[in-house]
């Protein structure tokens, strides 16, 4: 297999432009000849949908929820980037462009993050057309604050909600597309394998988490928009129901998987507090604007924080970074935290979290400005912990956020496989290593509203379908393959529950293959990996039957394929020998300890081929060429 | 701090919307005070589990109490008796060592119960189809700062805007009325200029799509308000209904 990026000829601001017209058209009738599967209501998935019935495709539409307004975008709580240059700070198309790329630590294909920062501006335009309600200066205009890893302000906000409204936003879009016909909606559907013939996507097949039944929807094109991989670590900030299986399958049908070991670890979330715990909690970073991160300097030091006077305390962010301070990129926040627990440093119970303080904040713009623009973030922290941050600091640490891996796409959001396309945190492609904060907003959005509406006629227009029926054989083989993994998993009915498997494996990748990795821990958690694998399918219980609402039934479907995924995870951790972004490896760093990339070797792009079940699968590389940026070792001193 | 309490739970279970449905009692014993209430349900369904036993079928994604997924009647209130909290964000430590809580499903004549605790809460979203959009294409829009919004009109729209669709307004009715549902999405859209060119025909329609869902009308109990996680308004049932009168006696709308 060769990977053609496909990205197109011509100077970096023009690529997008001629791109589009040398893509081919489908003419306005003609669209209604062809069918979308769309898969997903997320930013991404939503915006599509939307977007490709307004041009008059038949859209069909699944999610794994009741309702496609519950997709996990909505938790996303700071905001949104886009290069509008409103507050006249410094801002561009071309800075944007570059904050990107450098915070991805040069991991990211110029041409693609180059056409996000150019249609950025669009998305705040559609966006508040819709009716989303951005936070506006007294004058009635757009307000816009500061974020991790930028020194400009350029996200746009809805308070601590920006998510639910971006999100609520391309749900309404979608709901009137619903209502006109164009969209067939089919939620709580979980999509269990995508059906491939004569080299093309042209269905899947998807249970209807209510029936049971096993269904089989055929189309043109497939487009997955099923988010990120985070909860392979059991714990961390995605919804529960968040997931690997549509991705997974579709990998293991051809589509080749990019990057996996990039991960982001975002440094402000609520730390662990038991073993019963099911997720964990993220606080915006939007709170590093004005809160300070800060430990004690004595390792060990139990006071109080009031106790701890400001000549004992170390704001190791500010110390070491004086330039972006509390700022930095979350992968440098969230080590920076790791290495101060590390020295003992660490605050609270269990020593594994660090302060995050507003007592200046507060006492320099008083209360009342604090709580207007974090109010409910300060609400949410006081629920879960009991404590409140008006009076003392918050305790927070790093946990699993985002994944910046996903499946490889070529400039078009095309994988590996003809007609699928693959949108938002889904793909592996705009972040590199390392997202920036208000990215993946940004991101999914402009997948689905500004990229997908082109490409895909693109696709249609320029290929050949045979006529396809959902008894076609390739149908029939699928439903059958995934009947059986049901009956394989209901019929172990062995004596540990799916959770308690699931909490093992998280605890194994969060240990060995989390925040700093070694070849050693690597190699043991791959083991581990593979035993835990084997025990799962001797003595997972699996109460219930498949004929009915049985949410055992589909974690323990989601966790077999993180049981496998995991372990691809891990192989893509192995083969980067080097550090970069959020892939962190012991043996390659600076002397000061950040992250030390090998541009000569690994200045490149990995995308893993399935070679079928128990054989290792064969590593493709995309070459990463840089023309426009100058590879520098990332400072934000 | 955390301690460890114990809990008799009357649960209702009911295998789908045919079954007639009934009452259980399980204990929960040693739970800690820093659980979630869904992380205590999952502790009770671990053990079910183990015990050859169906485990409770309960909704639930986020579990930061923004998605609207979950939702239970607990001791008769919707998401519980604290106030402007999802059921996620209720933790033990606001109920006492031996309590025995009471778990209904929500109950609606427009939510049939599809397993235990789980209801189909789709109408919501069929209401929103009748006319919770702005009607803009992709690519349609002109430039954001095209037309200013006052700011404290932003914030109010924003304050209505804040519903999470988790239907408890609904489930607190006597009368089962989405109304302050409808009146959130009605007045984030009136509220803002963008809005105001379908504001008549979005307030018909989506009240004809809420009689027709099955929900009741608002005779102003303010259960809704009272039990709402985001402490939406009622204000916003008032505006509705100045909406809705506006738009039938004066618009051209029918």
């Amino acid at each position: 297999m060769r990977l053609d990026a496909k990205i197109p000829a011509g100077p970096l601001p023009q690529k997008w432009d001629r791109h589009r017209f040398e893509l081919k058209l489908v003419n306005p009738a003609n669209k209604r000849k062809y069918d979308i599967i769309v898969v997903g209501t997320g930013l991404a998935g939503a915006s599509a949908s939307a977007s490709l019935a307004e041009l008059g495709y038949n859209v069909k539409t699944f999610c794994i929820q009741d309702s496609p307004r519950r997709a996990h975008s909505i938790a996303a709580q700071g905001g949104i980037n886009a290069a509008k240059n409103y507050p006249n700070d410094g801002d561009s198309i071309w800075r944007l462009f570059y904050d990107t790329v450098k915070g991805g630590d040069f991991r990211a294909r110029e041409a693609n993050v180059y056409r996000l920062a150019q249609v950025s501006n669009w998305i705040i335009d559609q966006c508040v057309a819709q009716g989303v309600p951005f936070a506006r200066e007294y004058g009635g205009l757009l307000a816009n604050r500061s974020f991790g890893g930028a020194q400009l302000s350029r996200t746009f906000y809805a308070r601590g909600q920006t998510g639910q409204q971006l999100l609520l936003g391309a749900y309404s879009a979608l709901m009137r597309q619903v209502a006109s016909g164009k969209v067939r909606m089919f939620p709580r559907r979980e999509m269990l394998d995508l059906v491939v013939i004569n080299g093309q996507a042209r269905g899947i097949v998807a249970r209807n988490l209510v029936s049971g039944e096993i269904e089989r929807h055929e189309g043109h094109a497939v487009v997955l928009c099923t988010g990120g991989y985070g909860n392979v670590y059991y714990l961390s900030t995605n919804a529960k129901a968040c997931n690997v299986t549509a991705t997974f399958r579709a990998y293991k049908r051809g589509a080749c998987f990019g990057n996996p070991c990039f991960t982001q670890i975002h440094p402000t979330c609520i730390p662990v507090h038991g073993t019963y715990q099911s997720k964990l909690t993220l606080m915006s970073e939007s709170l590093r604007n004005d809160g300070r991160v800060w430990v004690p300097k004595t390792p060990g030091d139990q006071r109080k924080p009031s106790q701890i006077p400001e000549a004992e305390r170390d704001y190791f962010l500010e110390r070491k970074y004086p330039s972006f301070g509390n700022l930095v990129p979350r992968d440098v926040a969230s080590r920076n935290a790791k290495e101060q627990c590390d020295q003992g440093k660490g605050v609270g119970d269990t020593g594994l979290a660090v302060f995050l303080d507003f007592s200046d904040a507060i006492k320099r713009d008083g209360r009342a400005v604090i709580e207007k623009k974090y109010g409910n973030l300060f609400q949410m922290y006081e629920k879960i912990t009991g404590e409140d941050p008006y009076a003392t600091p918050m305790m927070i640490y790093p946990a699993v956020h985002y994944t910046m891996g996903g499946l490889w796409v070529d400039y078009n959001l095309m994988s590996t496989i003809d007609g699928l396309y693959v949108l938002g945190e889904a793909n592996f492609s705009d972040h590199g290593a390392n997202r920036l904060g208000a990215s993946a907003l940004m991101q999914g959005l402009a997948d689905g509203y500004f990229v997908i509406p082109y490409t895909i006629g693109g696709y249609l227009a320029g290929s050949h379908f045979a006529e396809v029926k959902n008894d076609h054989s390739a149908f029939t083989d699928s439903v059958k393959e995934v009947q059986e993994r049901v009956t394989k998993l209901l019929a172990v009915r062995g004596r540990r529950t799916v959770d308690d498997f699931h909490r093992q494996l998280g605890l194994v990748m969060w240990d060995h293959c989390g925040m700093a990795r070694t070849n050693e821990g690597l190699t043991t958690a791959r083991a581990r990996i593979q035993e835990l694998r084997a025990e799962f399918w001797q003595n997972v219980r699996v109460p219930g039957t498949g004929r009915d609402f049985n949410q055992s039934l589909e974690k323990a479907g989601r966790v077999a394929d993180f049981m496998e995924f995991a372990e691809l995870l891990i192989l893509d951790a192995l083969a980067r020998q080097e550090s970069c972004g959020g892939h962190f490896n012991d043996a390659y760093q600076t002397e000061e300890n950040e992250a030390r990339r090998d541009d000569a070797n690994f200045c490149h792009a990995a995308a893993w081929e399935f070679t079928g079940e128990g054989k290792d699968p064969v590593l493709h590389k995309e070459p990463l060429v840089f023309e426009n940026v100058h590879l520098t070792q990332r400072s934000y001193k | 701090m955390s301690k460890t309490i114990h809990l008799t739970l009357k649960i209702w279970r009911q295998n789908g919307p045919g079954d007639k449905g009934r009452f259980e009692t399980h204990p929960a014993k040693n739970i800690s005070t820093d659980m979630s209430f869904l992380e205590m349900l999952d502790v009770v369904n671990e053990q079910l589990t183990l015990e050859d036993k169906e485990p409770i079928a309960f909704e639930h994604d986020c579990r930061e109490g923004i998605c609207g997924t979950c939702g239970t009647m607990v001791n008769g209130r919707a998401h519980g008796q604290l106030k402007g909290t999802t059921l996620c964000q209720l933790h033990m430590r606001h109920f006492a060592d031996g309590d025995t809580l009471v778990i209904e499903p929500f109950r609606a004549r427009a939510y049939p119960v599809i397993k235990d605790l789980v209801v189909d809460r789709s109408a919501l979203d069929r209401v929103i189809q009748a006319g919770g959009y702005i009607s803009v294409n992709t690519g349609n829009a002109p430039e954001a700062n095209t037309l200013p919004v006052p700011q404290d009109r932003a914030e109010r729209a924003m304050d209505a805007a804040a519903c999470i669709g988790c239907g408890a307004c609904v489930a607190s009715c006597p009368n089962a009325s989405a109304m302050l549902f409808v009146s959130a999405k009605v007045s984030q859209l009136a509220l803002l200029p963008h809005g105001r060119p379908e504001a008549a025909r979005r307030a018909l329609s989506m009240v004809r799509a809420m009689d027709a869902c099955g929900f009741g009308n608002c005779s102003n109990h303010r259960e809704c308000e009272k039990t709402c996680p985001k402490e939406i308004s009622i204000v916003n049932i008032a505006r509705l209904n100045r909406e809705y009168f506006k738009a039938a006696f004066i618009s051209q709308e029918n």
